[in-house]
Order: structure tokens, then C-alpha cells, then sequence
């Protein structure tokens, strides 16, 4: 029975929306991507360039992920555990990457990693180049990513029973072993989640990395500036080719936050 | 605190300050150097640059970008919300994850699909040309740009309040013999009102700083098609670092803001959802 009126108005306001801004967009990659063909879809995904990108983008991008697991779960746990003076604006602080323009990011990291900058001169006397190295596109990922795997396990640890800890440590199990056996196992599936979220994230991310990364072809020169550099020699047909393969990746990673979000939604429920 | 849920007093302090300087290092030490180099050739330089014509002009096509992206994303977003929260149909779930899609595109491919649509070799370019619209390179694209990657912030914030809400007020008034915009006005809107002032402040806030997708459709015409990221951009790689991070720290100082709004509505939300629970306590 539907008591309630205007099914019909915000329905078709809604497909109206979504068609014309999210799937017409769409539709003209697919059709761009069919008319190209399978062949010269390949011949653009092994360019020697491309896999270089490819692999970098990857892989800095999980190594950035990783970082925030670890980094992630301390700040969490720190924010929901413990009562401390300005444990509210660390919390609000968290945020902050969300909502500072990546661009500026991007030209603040620089600067401050930069040979002659705040961190990166004593880094350099190390020996450790950040700005215009893969480190320096970590280092701008760890940023932009940093809030994903506290806000999914926040919400998690916020509502754990305590009295399953006490359980554990009245059987007699150290406070460490608790952590270990009783509540890192509640937590891995909003972990796992975070995780997916930043991963995905650092893939598809420009504004903070263009800057820092140093753009060289081959050593550091990222996936979505590929496709830039595609666009300005234009070449629309390898760009696209690229896109597309960008676009079934964050599909994949669409489809895998997905279930990991209904695991985790099952465990909270369990 | 219970000692068996609670670690020795030195473990808390370890992580406490481990976290606190994490943190300090990844996140306070870049918002410092925005406004340290800003201010760095004084304020007569740092106002030169935020009052520069081309400066002005970014502001403004920022904001205008930022607030038709605000009215249609949120007016539409309204929509969405009402017929996915109010009403159960087939293709329901396929619709929620369509709206997520938006989020999962990196910005750049974003820029690439609308060079498709509308740049000189895409489905409507020859159209646009014979007409002399300009898509591409020029406001509309960055208004449509801008559109897609704010597209989701509104309609996934109101859903799951209008979900938790429910709709027996909603029907409640219907029977009594409200109409459906009376129902909208009086009861649903201030029933999530909270819901959809987060949606918009984080939708707002990523329009006001799109850099990718803004980029490759803006072709970076000074004082024509920069919106405020771009306008630092173009300072930045012009190696005017005072200007450019005079401009940035003015785009900190709205994501500054944007957390304070945050915060805020976080905290009115949660209130009004206690209160709520308390009186649902007592009618149960």
C-alpha cells in the first residue's frame, strides 16, 4: 500500500539526474572503448609507459594503505579509548584531508619535503630523497588517505562489549592477548574496508601527488598523468584506453568494499 | 575504569603521544606551512595576491561552480532520498550503488568522460561548434565536472536518516489530509535536517577544491576558466610560491571552517538523536 504520494516525481527526477550526469558520461567511454577494439585496447595497456605507471600507481598507493592499517588503527583506538585534553580536536582534525583541496596538499607537501624544506633538508642528510621520488608520492597518499581505516574502525571499537574483554582477562589472559585474540578479530573487517577504501583511493588520486611526485616518465610518473599526457598530445583514443582500465579497476574495488561491508555489517550483527 | 579493559598507564601514554605526533607530522605540519609560506613576504604581498583580478576571478567561478553543484546536487539528492527511503521497488539496491558510482571514478577519468561528450571530436562536438557553445574549456565544463564528482554527498547522507526516521509522521499527516509538498516542508526536511546540512557542507567543500577533474576540462585559461585550485597551480609551477600559497591558505581557511561546521552539526545531530530516543524510551 503506498500512502505517501510523489513516487512518480522524485523517481523520475532521480533516473533524470542519474542518466544525464553519471550514465550518458559513461556510455559515450563505453562506446569510445568499443569502437577501438580489444587489440588496440591492449597495445595501449603494454606500453612500456603505461605498465611503468600502472605499477607505480599500485604500488605506492598500497604502500600508502598499509602505512594508514597501522597508523589508522592507533588513532582510532587512542580517540575512542582514552580521555585526553584535546581529544575532540584530534578527532575533527582527522578529517582534515577530506576536506583541504588536494591541490593544496599537493603544493604544502612539496614544500616541506622538498631538499631545501622543513623535513626534507634533514632527510636528504640521511641520505633520503622524498619530493620527486615514489617515496614523496607515499608520502602525499599516506595524507589523502589517512582518514579512511579510522573512520571504519572507530565506529566498530565504539561499540564492542566491554564485557567480552572481561571475560578474557578473568580466564586469566594478559591485556596483550586479549587485544590479539579478542578484539583485533572483531576489528578486521571495518581494517579490510579502510584498507580497500585508501587503496582505491590512492589509485585514482592527482591534485596531491602531481606536484610532489616529480613526473618523470618511466620512474615517477603516475597512472592518471598518463592519461593527461594522452589528452594534451591528443591522443583521445590510448587516454580512453587507459581510463577504461582505471574504470574496471575501481569497479572491482567497488564490487569488493561491497561485500566487505556486508561481512562486516553480518560480524556487528553476529 | 576497570583495570582488565584498561592498559598500564605508560602503554596509554605511548600511544597517546605516538598518535598525537603521527598526526602532528602528517597533518598540522602542511596546514603550518600553508599560511608560514603565505605570510612569509609579509601581508602587503600576501593581500596583493588574494586581491589579484585573476585571484578574484577564480574565487568567483569557484563558488559559482560550488553553488550550482550545491542546488542541483541537493534538490536532486532530495528526490532520491524520498523515493529510495519512502518507497521499496524492483532495481531499488542497483539504483543505490549507481549513485555511489560517481565516487569510485578518479577525477581525472572524470575530466575524459566529458571530453568524450563535449570536446571537439566527442558526440556532441560537432553540434556545440556549429551552435559556438563552448563546453569544453570553459564554464560549463567545469560546472559539469564539478557536478559529477559532488554528485553522491547529499542523497548518502540523507538516506540512511530518512531510513532511521521512518514514515509514520509522514503517513500519520497524509491520513489527516496533507498534501505531498506540505508533507516534504513540515515534516520530512526538519525530521533530517541535520542529515542534509552534512551532505551539503561535504559536498560544498569538494566542490570548492576539485583539482583533477577541474583541470582537464578547464584548459587553464587565466582569469577565464581557473577556479581557485587551478589559479594555484598556475602560480605554483610560475615558481610564485608567496602567491600561490597566499591563495592556497585562503582555500585552508575554508576546509578549516568546513570541519568547524562538521563538528558542529555532528553534535546537533547526535543531541537530537538522543532526545529522539528518549522519547521513543517513553512512548515504548
Amino acid at each position: 500500500m503506498r500512502v505517501l504520494p510523489g513516487f512518480g516525481l522524485s523517481l523520475g527526477i532521480t533516473l533524470l539526474w542519474l542518466g544525464l550526469l553519471v550514465l550518458l558520461p559513461l556510455a559515450a567511454l563505453a562506446a569510445k572503448a568499443m569502437g577501438m577494439g580489444w587489440a588496440d585496447m591492449w597495445r595501449v595497456w603494454t606500453e612500456p609507459r603505461v605498465i611503468a605507471a600502472l605499477e607505480l600507481s599500485f604500488f605506492t598507493a598500497a604502500v600508502a594503505a598499509v602505512v594508514n592499517l597501522f597508523l589508522g588503527l592507533l588513532i582510532a583506538w587512542v580517540l575512542v579509548r582514552y580521555r585526553f585534553p584535546g581529544r575532540k580536536l584530534a578527532d575533527a582534525l582527522v578529517d582534515l584531508p577530506f576536506a583541504l583541496p588536494t591541490a593544496v596538499a599537493g603544493i604544502a607537501l612539496t614544500t616541506i619535503y622538498a631538499p631545501t624544506g622543513w623535513l626534507g633538508e634533514p632527510l636528504a642528510a640521511l641520505g633520503i630523497k622524498v619530493a620527486y621520488a615514489p617515496l614523496g608520492i607515499i608520502v602525499a597518499l599516506i595524507f589523502v588517505t589517512l582518514p579512511f581505516v579510522v573512520r571504519t574502525v572507530q565506529p566498530v571499537l565504539e561499540s564492542l562489549p566491554h564485557e567480552i574483554e572481561e571475560a578474557s582477562a578473568s580466564l586469566g589472559a594478559s591485556r596483550w592477548s586479549t587485544f590479539r585474540r579478542v578484539i583485533l578479530p572483531e576489528l578486521i573487517p571495518a581494517l579490510a574496508t579502510g584498507f580497500a577504501l585508501a587503496f582505491a583511493r590512492g589509485v585514482g588520486e592527482f591534485g596531491s601527488v602531481v606536484f610532489i611526485s616529480g613526473n618523470l616518465p618511466m620512474k615517477t610518473e603516475i597512472l592518471p598523468l598518463v592519461i593527461i599526457g594522452k589528452l594534451d598530445q591528443y591522443a583521445v583514443p590510448a587516454a580512453t584506453a587507459i581510463a577504461v582500465l582505471m574504470l574496471l579497476f575501481s569497479f572491482v574495488m567497488l564490487l569488493a568494499i561491497n561485500l566487505l561491508q556486508r561481512w562486516a555489517q553480518r560480524r556487528a550483527v553476529a | 575504569m576497570n583495570s582488565s579493559h584498561s592498559e598500564p598507564a605508560w602503554v596509554r601514554r605511548t600511544l597517546i603521544g605516538s598518535a598525537l605526533a603521527a598526526m602532528a607530522v602528517v597533518l598540522v605540519v602542511p596546514l603550518v606551512a600553508v599560511f608560514w609560506e603565505g605570510l612569509a613576504a609579509g601581508w602587503q604581498v600576501y593581500w596583493a595576491a588574494v586581491t589579484d583580478p585573476d585571484a578574484r576571478h577564480a574565487i568567483w567561478l569557484t563558488l559559482l561552480a560550488a553553488a550550482i553543484s550545491l542546488v542541483i546536487n541537493g534538490v536532486a539528492g532530495i528526490a532520491a532520498a524520498w523515493a529510495i527511503a519512502k518507497f521499496r521497488f524492483p532495481g531499488r539496491s542497483l539504483l543505490i550503488t549507481a549513485i555511489e558510482l560517481p565516487f569510485s571514478v578518479s577525477p581525472v577519468v572524470v575530466g575524459l568522460l566529458f571530453v568524450l561528450l563535449f570536446g571537439s571530436h566527442g558526440w556532441f562536438g560537432a553540434w556545440l561548434q556549429s551552435h559556438d557553445v563552448r563546453v569544453i574549456f570553459a564554464m560549463p565544463g567545469i560546472v559539469l565536472a564539478t557536478l559529477f564528482i559532488t554528485f553522491p554527498f547529499v542523497v548518502r547522507e540523507l538516506l540512511p536518516v530518512m531510513e532511521a526516521v521512518g514514515s509514520e509522521e509522514e503517513e500519520a499527516a497524509r491520513v489527516l489530509g496533507a498534501r505531498g509538498w506540505q508533507i516534504l516542508w513540515r515534516i520530512t526536511l526538519p525530521n533530517v535536517k541535520w542529515g542534509l546540512m552534512y551532505g551539503l557542507i561535504l559536498c560544498s567543500a569538494r566542490a570548492i577544491g576539485e583539482f583533477g577533474a577541474v583541470s582537464v576540462v578547464s584548459g587553464h585559461i587565466r582569469g577565464e576558466t581557473n577556479t581557485m585550485p587551478l589559479h594555484v597551480e598556475i602560480l605554483y609551477n610560475d615558481y610564485q610560491y608567496n602567491a600561490a600559497f597566499a591563495c592556497a591558505s585562503v582555500l585552508c581557511l575554508t576546509a578549516l571552517v568546513t570541519l568547524v561546521l562538521k563538528a558542529v552539526v555532528e553534535w546537533r545531530a547526535e543531541r537530537a538523536l538522543n532526545q529522539a530516543k528518549v522519547k521513543g524510551g517513553v512512548e515504548a
